[in-house]
């Protein structure tokens, strides 16, 4: 057996040292974007499963724990734990997706109505590609676009998703929606700032834009995690992460009791499961965004050196998602927490009291790095 | 009226406590739920609720305790019932005689709806035979309307014997039995 696999080996490894530089690039950032893309959209089927079954708990209930396919329902005594655990339950749910009726109602703009759900989900997925989610794989860099100007990056693509949620509530011609559409815009240009000006501190200390360096910086141990070093701006980032994500405490432009789901109140099937999606996949991107910035991305908590061997880099890639799934936890959380803000709470919460700490905080983080060198 | 408000201290105002204690109550429920698995549901099906004594569920038809059909058809059930769920045929002068001695009738047909019946109770407190009493059936599924038509046979095998201490027509025998030997004062 292990002649065979070295001959395999072998004949890869010439196959792969016959292309050029470039085609060996694209073949590896084809297949990165590929798994990252299978991943994410597995993290989101099983994101919503979590969220309901969380959410159960906290509410006293038992969550989904009906769904199963019947070949598996006939295992003894793992197939029930499966049902109860509801892990088919995803499945169904994007079954039903699929299936429904894909209704358009007459009143709609038409071209508009049909941009926005894409405008929201892409986005999401765009900002998953400068994160880095893991150390190396062989020589390969776990990272999709190592982009000198990441954040930069991340900022711009991650406030179109916004334009989505408002076109939707326009395109839709009806109250709620329109609704919707106008707190979205109203939640941007409060949580927006506030949210980049979080992040300068971070970046003072690192001395760069490079979000592999902003992990570089971090990998000692555990206390050279951001999160110790700029707690404040952990916390404004965390929140202006939740308005960002359109999540409880501000999902105003959706807040079901009184919008009516706002922007997506006249969608359906596959439009709807889009919006669905972006919001999930956003999550994951916020998420994914923070373990990087502030929980020292893939790093263990001792401290880590980019890995050696394919297992060593295999644990640093589940280092980072299980960071990035303990952040969702706490997402999912603070969902049954806290009541929804007011519009203008949140305005005030972003303009009078984010800002003035972020700048605040730049200024402390200024001189304390004056004062050192 | 007005409702002062009281001013929040810094404290307060600082909304960490109030996140602070948002994050324990949940986190308690999520633990008392998820690990000791005191979920409140009851999942239906499998479990099912007792209804409480008194409880108005489906009217069924009841027989006494020789098992004799006790309705006589005197169809006051069917001209209370507020939704018409009830629909009685009586035997006519040439039908069936009623199954137990000297009870003059019993139905022909008796049938209730259930998707119309309201489960008022108003035919139980109607009904002067004690033949038709609100049982304890909640729960009604069928693939058809007309699964829902409830006849007698099907009324009856569901209602069951009622221990009537009564017993109304059998006593008539006896006091008829008696008003036969019953020393009259001749002149």
């Amino acid at each position: 057996m292990p002649v065979c696999q070295s001959k395999f080996e072998h004949r890869s490894m010439t196959w792969m040292q016959q292309l050029t530089e470039t085609q060996q690039w694209l073949l590896f950032s084809a297949v990165k974007i590929a798994v990252v893309f299978g991943v994410v959209m597995f993290f989101v089927a099983y994101a919503v499963l979590v969220e309901r079954k969380v959410s159960a708990f906290i509410q006293d209930r038992v969550g989904p724990n009906r769904t199963v396919p019947p070949f598996i329902d006939a295992i003894p005594v793992l197939g029930r734990f499966l049902k109860r655990l509801g892990i088919f339950q995803p499945m169904a749910d994007g079954l039903k997706f699929l299936l429904k009726e894909d209704f358009t109602p007459d009143y709609v703009r038409k071209v508009y109505f049909w941009l926005a759900p894409a405008i929201t989900a892409i986005p999401a997925f765009l900002t998953l590609a400068v994160i880095p989610f893991g150390s190396q794989l062989g020589r390969q860099p776990m990272v999709i676009a190592d982009l000198n100007v990441g954040i930069l990056y991340t900022f711009g693509i991650v406030s179109l998703g916004v334009y989505g949620i408002v076109l939707a509530g326009w395109a839709s011609n009806s109250k709620y929606p329109f609704l919707g559409g106008i707190r979205s815009s109203a939640q941007l240009i409060s949580y927006e700032i506030a949210m980049g000006m979080s992040v300068v501190p971070v970046f003072m200390l690192v001395g760069d834009l490079n979000l592999s360096k902003v992990i570089a910086y971090q990998s000692g141990s555990a206390f050279d995690w951001m999160l110790f070093k700029q707690p404040i701006a952990f916390a404004i980032f965390m929140v202006a992460a939740f308005a960002e994500t359109n999540r409880l405490p501000f999902d105003l432009p959706e807040s079901e009791t009184e919008l009516v789901g706002g922007y997506h109140t006249e969608y359906s099937s596959m439009k709807f499961a889009l919006f669905f999606l972006g919001e999930y996949a956003n999550m994951i991107a916020s998420s994914a965004m923070m373990v990087t910035l502030f929980l020292g991305g893939w790093t263990p908590l001792w401290g880590g050196t980019p890995a050696s061997t394919i297992w060593g880099g295999l644990v640093h890639i589940g280092w980072f998602l299980a960071k990035m799934i303990a952040l969702m936890v706490v997402f999912i959380w603070v969902r049954w927490m806290l009541p929804r803000f007011r519009y203008d709470q949140l305005m005030d919460l972003g303009w009078r009291v984010f800002i003035p700490m972020a700048l605040v905080n730049i200024l402390i983080t200024a001189v304390v790095l004056f004062i050192r060198h | 009226m007005i409702v002062p408000r009281q001013k929040l201290t810094f404290w307060e105002r600082l909304y960490l406590p109030a996140l602070w204690g948002g994050l324990r109550i949940t986190a308690n429920h999520f633990f008392r739920t998820a690990v000791q698995g005191k979920a409140v549901t009851m999942e239906y099906p499998e479990q099912r609720w007792v209804v409480p004594p008194g409880y108005r569920g489906a009217p069924y038809l009841v027989k006494d305790q020789d098992g004799h059909t006790k309705c006589v058809s005197c169809q006051l059930c069917e001209f209370v019932c507020p939704p018409k769920a009830i629909r009685i045929v009586p035997p006519g002068p040439e039908g069936q005689a009623a199954d137990r001695p000297n009870a003059e009738k019993m139905p022909r047909e008796f049938e209730i709806n259930m998707l119309r019946c309201i489960f008022c109770g108003f035919c139980q407190e109607v009904c002067p035979e004690e033949a038709i009493f609100l049982m304890k059936d909640y729960s009604f599924t069928a693939e058809s309307r007309e699964e829902l038509l409830y006849n007698k046979e099907k009324l009856l095998a569901l209602g069951g014997v009622h221990q009537d201490t009564i017993q109304k027509w059998k006593q008539k025998q006896v006091e008829a039995d008696a008003q036969e030997t019953f020393p009259v004062a001749r002149s």
